[in-house]
């Protein structure tokens, strides 16, 4: 009997706890002096929300799980973001999203009208996080064929099921970032949340917060699927400029606030700080205190070392009562130094006048001698007409022929043009790629309030598979650290880099909208002078004589005197 | 509000058993007879119910099943034998003297559709207590005022009948738990198994009524937005009655919004004090504990408070593990739910036996009374937002109806009155069904996108633009209108001088 008695207990135990909570901060300082921190909230739960039955939640948000049931959603991703990732300066992003809202779902091979269930979960998804996600419409959706692949488990990838749209005017603020707290399950009560404090965060050069949700693997054998909820906030705070030109910072100094309890939901919690030697050189940076252990690991392509903080082990906590994580660089470093990125790109709007322009996108190779392929989507909405036969690519001088393309030519006030190329990068190149187009006359309804301020066209995506200059290997992906497992890494030899460009904003003829009410403003008065004048003719009775002529108006009173049988003038 | 004229019809068999029957029955057995009741709710509201009964004497069966020894025992075998339509009542006479009833018990409602109502000394008598069991088993006239609160003037009603769900197509019930101090308690309730255990069941038998969905969701650091107060007599804090209103507010900004429907939310609130606030109990208005340590909010849901037993030793390691016992949550939760859809069943005299309604929680003359309740006041619904469509087309002359608008308001005029004519016929169940069709159809017109009042130019804007036309005329105008005023006044004063 004794034996037998914790055996339910146990279970009831193990039932209860199927979800688990992971929750982590990256510090990175970037080459130019700023810093990046990426929180990333993990809630996995081991549960088939698709199977309908599930309705007790403990973890995971209930909103957004009945959103996923509800709506046949298989992998949802949104990301809200103010500013540019400058990736030629600041490196690869961990995770990085456009300006404003993004937004690409795939849906299970259930849904029957895909449509519907996407325009649905976007007006509920704005309800939920408070943002303007319900202006995707048929005008911003378009269906890319290549460039977004599932990131959870997925056994087909047939691309009807997915939708893709940004909005790229979309302004993200507190009242986003509130609702996104509250779907943490510690709140910002406790544990890393602690430290997003709205004011500090939105006082900084990038902000951009995300939800994905995807199914993953349960285990290793992957018989069956549970559920992954991450939630990622990536801040880059300027310190080089406001710091007196000196690159030392603490948790105190980004945020305002320490860390001083962990989330007691947390199966984990961790601060990652990013103290690789630059340039071979050793031990720039000294942090303090002294961190817990210290992580080596491969990321993007570059052998990374930090320095971590266990937020769960006992000893953090017992010498202090609160983490202040802080970052001294033992001797001033030269900025001229900064590492360029293997892959990153530029795009502008070239041409003069209001009739036609053009649409450039530089895109870098830096490897030395390796070249890879990437993946272009481009989304241009369609009141800027697109000529596909000016489309230009140029390496090194000479043409590129891409090696697949996919054109869906837009359709005026229905669909946006979606440009999906594959193109070659050689080894150390710059891939110029132009098209032209003619601006569009909108009609006077659909221009958006302010439209002398421009058009936005959304940035372009570019997803490579860039190859890596130090070997990598194969590491659990429960183990590793949540900021190097979003995206699938293939191989050992190259790894997954998805960016975004610059987003574009394009002047479109305005008409002057003040223009009707002045034309009835002018008229008017015209007309009312005219009327003021002839009444004034027709209604007064005039008593001097003059011996000359009378002009014609003074004929035309003497006629109408006539009809009156006034004696005339 | 617009006019509504409903007439209420309830089929009631008065079945007599032997050695029953009154000596001044006015004909032999069997004879109808109908009853009309008057219940006024305001000038345009007009609400009539009408009884129609059928006395008889009893059959063979029914008088084998009311020799029973027992009235739940007579009550079960009465069943089978009984007309199982919705809304129609059976009531069984039994003699004065019979041992079915306990003592000082003259009336016994059953489980289902029928009633044994001990036989008075006369006819009268009889029928007085027939009137009283068919208006608690079918509606009375508070329950369809409240049902039509939305009619009755300000004060006439009372607080209580305000807290009644509206009628709606489907309800969401999300049950949350609310831990505040994830750091001193693990709290882990098997929400599932008591959902199916005790919500369920009822459940089954509401979906008549309505779709019903359940969800439950846990929510840490989720606290009340009302400190209690400390009493050092029982060392234990307290929320006094007049605090509670603003407990909710900020727990409801946690709660998350139903985005996936349009349904009403109720929602159940089991709150697990802090272990700095703990124990914690409710006082009601008197300052005297609430024994079930909860409350509701009129249409919103009910609150729990959920202590836990401090351990034994001070010393024992945090966090504490509670095991929430839910079959006394479920309780409390049972009877709130049953507050809110306006099931309560006090307020009867006391020679009244109910039955319990065991595992299904709802006897079925309980469903009848909310079917009769909901029936009205969705037929009252409808009539108020086709009013008000009609009020805003007047109102805008130049808005276009499209086809399908169009159609979904002779729907909805067709479905209101198919349930109107279906209630004078004394069908409850059609009639409710009908009237949820006028229902979905008059919402679907009235919240048709197309309709939108803003969409539609406003003339005095029209006016405005032309200001600069009207307002520059307007001057000889007004100019020589005066120069007119004045050469008249001098007329008058000066008459020698007209030429």
């Amino acid at each position: 009997l004794l034996a037998a008695g914790p055996g339910p207990g146990r279970a009831g135990v193990e039932r209860e706890r199927r979800d688990a909570l992971r929750e982590e901060l990256l510090l990175s300082p970037l080459p130019t002096g700023d810093v990046a921190a990426t929180f990333q909230f993990r809630t996995r739960w081991d549960a088939d929300l698709q199977r309908g039955a599930v309705s007790h939640y403990r973890l995971f948000p209930k909103a957004l799980g009945r959103l996923v049931a509800a709506l046949g959603v298989r992998e949802l991703h949104l990301a809200l973001t103010q500013g540019f990732w400058r990736t030629r300066y600041w490196g690869q992003p961990p995770l990085q999203a456009p300006a404003g809202a993004e937004l690409w779902v795939w849906f299970q091979p259930t849904v029957t009208d895909v449509d519907k269930a996407w325009k649905e979960l976007s007006n509920i998804l704005s309800g939920i996080f408070c943002a303007s996600l319900n202006f995707i419409d048929s005008t911003n959706t378009v269906i890319p064929t290549a460039s977004f692949k599932p990131l959870g488990l997925a056994n087909g990838t047939d691309h009807h099921l997915l939708r893709y749209a940004v909005l790229p005017r979309e302004v993200v603020c507190t009242e986003n970032l509130t609702p996104w707290k509250k779907l943490l399950p510690c709140g910002s009560k406790a544990g890393l949340a602690v430290l997003l404090k709205a004011e500090r965060l939105f006082h900084s050069s990038y902000h951009s917060q995300a939800v994905h949700i995807r199914p993953v693997c349960r285990d290793a054998s992957c018989l069956a699927v549970s559920w992954e909820l991450r939630q990622t906030l990536t801040v880059v705070f300027d310190f080089f400029s406001s710091g007196q030109g000196k690159k030392d910072w603490s948790l105190f100094k980004m945020f305002s606030r320490t860390l001083t309890d962990t989330c007691p939901l947390a199966s984990q919690s961790k601060v990652y700080v990013d103290i690789s030697p630059k340039n071979k050189e050793k031990e720039l940076l000294e942090v303090s205190p002294a961190p817990t252990s210290i992580h080596e690991a491969i990321v993007q392509g570059d052998k990374k070392t930090y320095a971590v903080y266990d937020l769960l082990s006992p000893s953090l906590f017992n010498t202090s009562r609160s983490l202040n994580v802080q970052l001294k660089w033992k001797r001033p470093q030269d900025s001229s130094e900064m590492p360029i990125p293997i892959l990153h790109a530029q795009r502008y709007v070239a041409g003069y006048g209001l009739q036609t322009g053009e649409i450039c996108t530089l895109i870098y190779n830096t490897h030395p001698y390796r070249a890879f392929p990437v993946i272009l989507l481009e989304t241009v909405p369609w009141y800027l007409r697109l000529y596909v036969h000016t489309l230009t690519i140029i390496t090194k001088g000479k043409e590129n022929k891409p090696s697949y393309i996919h054109y869906q030519p837009a359709q005026d006030r229905r669909r946006p043009h979606l440009l999906e190329m594959l193109i070659q990068l050689p080894a150390n190149s710059v891939t110029k790629i132009t098209i032209q187009f003619e601006r569009a006359l909108l009609k006077w309804t659909e221009y958006p309030p302010d439209p002398n301020h421009g058009f936005y066209v959304g940035s372009s995506v570019l997803s490579a598979l860039v190859p890596s200059v130090t070997a990598m290997k194969d590491v659990d992906v429960e183990q590793s650290p949540l900021f190097t497992s979003l995206f699938p890494s293939s191989d050992g030899s190259s790894y997954f880099v998805r960016l975004y460009t610059e987003p574009l904003l394009v002047n479109l003829p305005t008409p002057d909208f003040s223009m009707p009410y002045n034309v009835i403003c002018l008229t008017c008065t015209v007309v009312a002078v005219c009327y003021g004048s002839f009444y004034n003719l027709l209604t007064r009775t005039f008593h001097v004589e003059e011996p000359s002529r009378g002009g014609l108006a003074k004929r035309l009173a003497n006629v109408i005197r006539k009809f009156r049988g006034v004696p005339p003038l | 509000a617009a006019p509504v004229q409903v007439q209420l019809v309830v089929p009631i068999a008065v079945v007599f058993g032997p050695g029953s029957v009154p000596a001044d029955l006015p004909r032999p057995l069997p004879f109808r007879d109908v009853q009309e009741m008057e219940i006024s709710v305001n000038l345009r509201t007009s609400v009539t119910s009408r009884y129609e009964m059928l006395y008889r004497s009893t059959t063979a069966q029914e008088e084998a099943a009311l020799a029973a020894a027992t009235a739940r025992e007579a009550d079960s075998a009465l069943h089978p034998l009984q007309d199982a339509t919705l809304g129609s009542l059976t009531m069984y006479v039994v003699p004065e003297t019979s041992s079915l009833l306990p003592q000082g018990i003259n009336v016994y409602v059953g489980k289902h559709r029928s009633a044994l109502v001990r036989a008075g000394r006369s006819l009268a008598a009889l029928q007085a207590h027939v009137r009283q069991v068919t208006q608690v088993m079918s509606f009375t006239a508070t329950s369809i005022a409240a049902a039509l609160s939305d009619r009755v003037p300000d004060g006439q009603l009372s607080p209580d009948a305000r807290r009644y769900l509206k009628s709606s197509l489907g309800y969401e019930i999300t049950f949350s738990l609310l831990n505040p101090d994830p750091k001193s308690h693990t709290v882990d309730w098997d929400i599932e198994g008591a959902v199916n255990r005790y919500v369920r069941p009822v459940l089954d038998k509401l979906s008549l009524v309505a779709n019903f969905s359940v969800d439950s969701q846990i929510l840490y650091y989720a606290v009340l937005g009302v400190t209690p107060r400390y009493d050092k007599e029982s060392s234990s804090f307290l929320l006094s009655a007049h605090s509670l209103p603003h407990v909710i507010n900020p727990v409801e900004a946690r709660l998350g919004s139903s985005a996936a429907s349009l349904y009403p939310v109720l929602n159940f609130l089991l709150y697990v004090p802090e272990r700095s606030h703990s124990p914690l109990y409710i006082q009601d208005k008197d300052g005297a504990p609430v024994s079930t340590n909860a409350f509701h909010s009129p249409r919103w849901g009910g609150i729990m408070v959920y202590n836990v037993e401090a351990p034994a030793s001070p010393q024992a390691s945090l966090p504490l593990h509670v095991d929430v016992d839910m079959a006394r949550v479920m309780e409390v939760f049972l009877a709130q739910l049953r507050l809110l859809f306006g099931l309560s069943r006090e307020e009867l005299p006391p020679e009244f036996l109910l039955e319990s309604p065991g595992n299904e929680g709802l006897a079925d003359w309980e469903l009848d009374h909310l079917l009769w309740a909901h029936t009205v006041e969705n037929i009252a619904t409808v009539s108020t937002t086709l009013t008000s469509l009609a009020q805003l087309l007047d109102k805008i002359g130049n808005i276009v109806i499209k086809d399908d608008v169009a159609s979904e308001v002779y729907r909805a005029v067709a479905s209101v009155q198919s349930a109107v004519a279906k209630l004078a016929m004394g069908h409850l169940h059609s009639a409710f069904q009908a009237s949820k069709e006028a229902v979905t159809s008059s919402e679907k017109a009235f919240f048709d996108p197309s309709l939108l009042h803003l969409l539609y130019f406003p003339d005095d804007q029209k006016f405005a633009i032309y200001i600069p036309l009207f307002l520059p005329m307007a001057v000889p105008i007004l100019l020589s209108l005066a120069k007119i005023v004045r050469e008249t006044r001098q007329r008058k004063k000066d008459p020698t001088k007209m030429d």
